[in-house]
């Protein structure tokens, strides 16, 4: 029992009152996984770029046809679903809220879960336009890079919703404790590459 | 539930949202920049990289977390924005 800990009396793994330590949120192995994954991501941007330089023109020809508001608004739902998953965690940690965090992280899934939906809106308007990833080289960047970022959408909205009955449990172990971090760490993950995605493939250009 | 909204990460979520509408503006106003949007694409990559950071530090808790895991979150942010910033500018 000695790792199993009351989490409405402990906050990070520590009791309410004491001087706040460093904690890594999560495991260490899933920063491993988060930078790993910030990298692959890092690669893509900087071959998009260059591509992007090569073929200028056709770049900034084909990024005037994207809706530029699907990805604003997709931005704020992701800022949004993000709050909620960082309001679940706080709630975890209080002896006040902790009712509320399986339902907050809910909420954060149900938010998460309408990025999906808009996506699909813009794919069907991209199709309906006859662009597709063999139109040309922009728009093969264009759903090469939003498709492996919605697959990591879809992997996070599986995870809060596991995350969701976890909080449930009356007593949370520190692995269990390290789950709920680790997992909402992976959803600010799916925002963070989206706030560099969606600059990058709807708003920059040269001219 | 105020109690429980009234946080660093809501005043966080904001600033985002915030500056996200700037990003939109920057982005689809044609007349900023004149025939150039290099300086507003600038500005708008800037912002990007301002908002990774803020994510890292109050959604995903980096600020509290060992210096070193910070300081290598610290160093993708720069990284990015050197990389993005430079690409675009000798593209």
């Amino acid at each position: 029992m000695a790792d199993v800990i009351n989490a409405e009396r402990q906050v990070n793994g520590r009791p309410v009152g004491t001087p706040r330590v460093r904690h890594v949120p999560g495991e260490p192995g899933t920063w491993v996984l988060l930078f790993g994954d910030m990298a692959v991501f890092t690669v893509v941007f900087a071959v998009y770029l260059q591509a992007r330089g090569q073929r200028s023109d056709l770049f900034a020809e084909s990024q005037n046809a994207l809706n530029r508001n699907f990805g604003a608004v997709n931005t704020l739902v992701l800022l949004t679903s993000s709050l909620l998953v960082v309001l679940a965690g706080k709630a975890l940690r209080s002896d006040r809220w902790r009712h509320f965090a399986s339902r907050l992280m809910l909420s954060g899934a149900a938010v998460g879960a309408c990025f999906v939906v808009i996506k699909a809106f813009e794919y069907r308007e991209r199709v309906a336009e006859g662009d597709t990833p063999t139109t040309n080289e922009f728009f093969m960047y264009y759903f090469v890079l939003t498709g492996l970022h919605l697959v990591h959408v879809l992997a996070g909205l599986a995870i809060l919703l596991a995350l969701s009955r976890l909080v449930r449990m009356p007593e949370l172990t520190t692995t269990h404790i390290a789950f709920v971090e680790g997992g909402s760490c992976f959803w600010h993950l799916v925002d963070l590459l989206w706030i560099v995605i969606f600059p990058l493939l709807f708003l920059v250009r040269r001219s | 539930m105020s109690a429980l909204i009234r946080t660093n990460a809501t005043l966080v979520w904001l600033a985002l949202s915030g500056l996200t509408v700037v990003s939109w503006v920057l982005g689809t106003q044609r007349s900023l920049g004149g025939a150039n949007h290099v300086p507003a694409s600038v500005a708008i990559l800037v912002v990007a990289i301002f908002k990774v950071r803020l994510v890292g530090l109050y959604f995903m808790e980096l600020r509290e977390a060992p210096v070193t895991l910070r300081a290598v979150f610290e160093s993708y942010c720069i990284i990015l924005l050197g990389l993005l910033v430079g690409m675009l500018l000798l593209g």
